[in-house]
């Protein structure tokens, strides 16, 4: 079980979260102009990065917010915890 | 040497010590036909049918550790084809009848055991469901059958029937079943070295030469070796391998535990599982209770699963089973699972002209072996996707035709 320190709320159980994918994943500027291989690369296609992963989680059972951590996927140690930006977490 | 009820009695004579070994531990060659990396299920089978359907024996299994050491020995060893969709129906049958057939064309005893494998239902809409799901099998000309709650009571004596969320009855694949997974990597790295086929252990892939649209060659911690086509079969750590040679892959990584009880005498007799309850139970030719469930839902290279996925697994296993309750847990363990965004496989070509993927088969790829090794080494040897594996190329991510398979690992993962 992970120990999440959520921004808003302080070090909660992993139970009170879910997890919502690796970030950045920014989506085509311009919806309508977009071709099928951005939208694959969009919607599909992903870093799978081993080490140090930079993902959003929402605190479904607590205040209810996204936030982005970086965590190692390979000892699952949590070093970094940011606030949505509006860049790398996708707004 | 073949296995024979004939040879074991001359090993009798000498007490079994002149046994000669099971496959050769060659150094490797600077350079091979085809060189497929990772020693698992996929990499050997696809190995065996290289050289036993096509000729092409100049062949090099790389394995960073050893054989079967990665999902192949961390699954709960099921085999079925009760899948939905038609695409998926013929390609998990052509792997069941493969199955049916390979302790005798292997030499070496799988244990496989057609059990059955039987999904409960707990409420009326999950039974409709389940009439849906029974009938698309036998459109796909595959066995399935619904069940009633005495029949079922009738076949599995221990169960809970009023269990929390009561069982209103089920479907059965009589011809699903178990196998020993150790046996499958063995199995086939025999028969494949037998064949011809380098098998190397403890050689990791460090890196890849590539040209323009090539790879010529790999980086080991036992030397380079070039050859002239590549496959990557390496399940959970496809993303990595693929970098290497500059492809970005649909797939993220998680992990999918299981566990085993200490052996009891023989009591459970089918795999049964619960997409509601999420668990599946069924009994090892050892005697243990093996019971799997969900997996983690992050992204995971750990090998091993976490404390609440575990607790949830084993509780719903008391809840269906309350006689297996008192048995004492003898190990749990956790695979890296290389999951594509349908929940189906990723097998054929690759945008790099002479590279060939294995990849996607998330928490099912056990059962694939047989088809995965025969379609993919049909796929190397004449440069032309195999019929089977049309529906499961990269071009479906762009075409949006996927195979949502989704509900067909029966629990939700």
């Amino acid at each position: 079980m992970l120990r999440i320190p959520c921004p808003y709320c302080g070090v909660r159980d992993q139970d009170e979260f879910r997890y919502g994918g690796e970030a950045p994943i920014i989506r085509p500027a311009d919806p309508d102009k977009a071709s099928d291989k951005e939208w694959a690369d969009y919607l599909f296609y992903r870093e799978n990065t081993k080490g140090a992963h930079l993902e959003r989680w929402l605190h479904t059972y607590g205040c209810k917010q996204w936030f982005l951590i970086e965590r190692d996927t390979l000892t699952h140690a949590i070093t970094q915890v940011r606030l949505m930006d509006g860049v790398s977490g996708d707004g | 040497m073949g296995y024979s009820g004939l040879n074991l009695l001359k090993n009798a004579f000498s007490g079994h010590r002149n046994w000669p070994r099971v496959w050769r531990d060659p150094e490797p060659k600077k350079h091979y036909d085809v060189v497929i990396v990772g020693g698992g299920g996929h990499g050997l089978a696809t190995a065996y049918y290289l050289a036993r359907n096509h000729g092409i024996k100049n062949v090099a299994v790389l394995e960073k550790g050893w054989l079967g050491g990665g999902n192949t020995g961390r699954n709960t060893q099921v085999s079925r084809s009760n899948y939905f969709y038609p695409e998926s129906g013929a390609f998990y049958e052509h792997s069941l009848r493969l199955f049916e057939n390979l302790s005798q064309e292997l030499n070496f005893n799988l244990m496989f055991s057609q059990r059955g494998i039987l999904a409960l239902c707990h409420s009326q809409h999950e039974m409709e469901l389940a009439r849906r799901w029974a009938n698309a099998i036998h459109l796909n000309g595959i066995d399935s059958r619904m069940l009633s709650r005495e029949e079922i009571k009738q076949r599995i004596p221990e169960l809970n029937l009023d269990c929390r969320f009561p069982v209103w009855g089920g479907f059965v694949q009589e011809r699903g079943g178990i196998s020993r997974h150790d046996a499958v990597a063995w199995g086939y790295a025999r028969a494949a070295s037998g064949l011809g086929v380098d098998i190397i252990q403890r050689c990791e892939v460090t890196g890849m030469e590539t040209s323009d649209s090539q790879v010529l060659s790999v980086e080991t911690n036992r030397g380079t070796i070039s050859a002239d086509r590549f496959a990557l079969c390496v399940a959970g750590h496809s993303s990595q391998l693929a970098a290497m040679a500059g492809l970005k892959l649909p797939i993220y990584s998680i992990p999918l535990q299981a566990m085993v009880t200490e052996p009891v005498r023989p009591i459970f007799n089918t795999v049964m599982l619960s997409a509601r309850i999420h668990v599946y139970v069924s009994q090892s030719d050892r005697g243990e209770i093996i019971v799997g469930g969900g997996a983690d839902t992050y992204a995971s290279f750990a090998q091993r699963g976490s404390a609440q996925v575990h607790w949830d697994n084993y509780s719903a296993m008391v809840e269906l089973l309350p006689i297996f309750g008192r048995l004492r847990m003898m190990r749990q363990w956790a695979g890296v699972c290389d999951m594509a965004p349908d929940v189906s496989p990723i097998v054929g070509k690759t945008s790099v002209e002479n590279l060939f993927i294995s990849t996607g088969w998330g928490t099912g790829g056990y059962k694939a072996i047989p088809a995965g090794g025969d379609t993919l080494a049909d796929t190397i040897a004449n440069d032309e996707t195999h019929e089977l594996l049309q529906p499961f190329g990269f071009d479906r991510f762009e075409s949006g035709a996927l195979i949502d398979e989704g509900a067909a690992a029966g629990v939700a993962h």
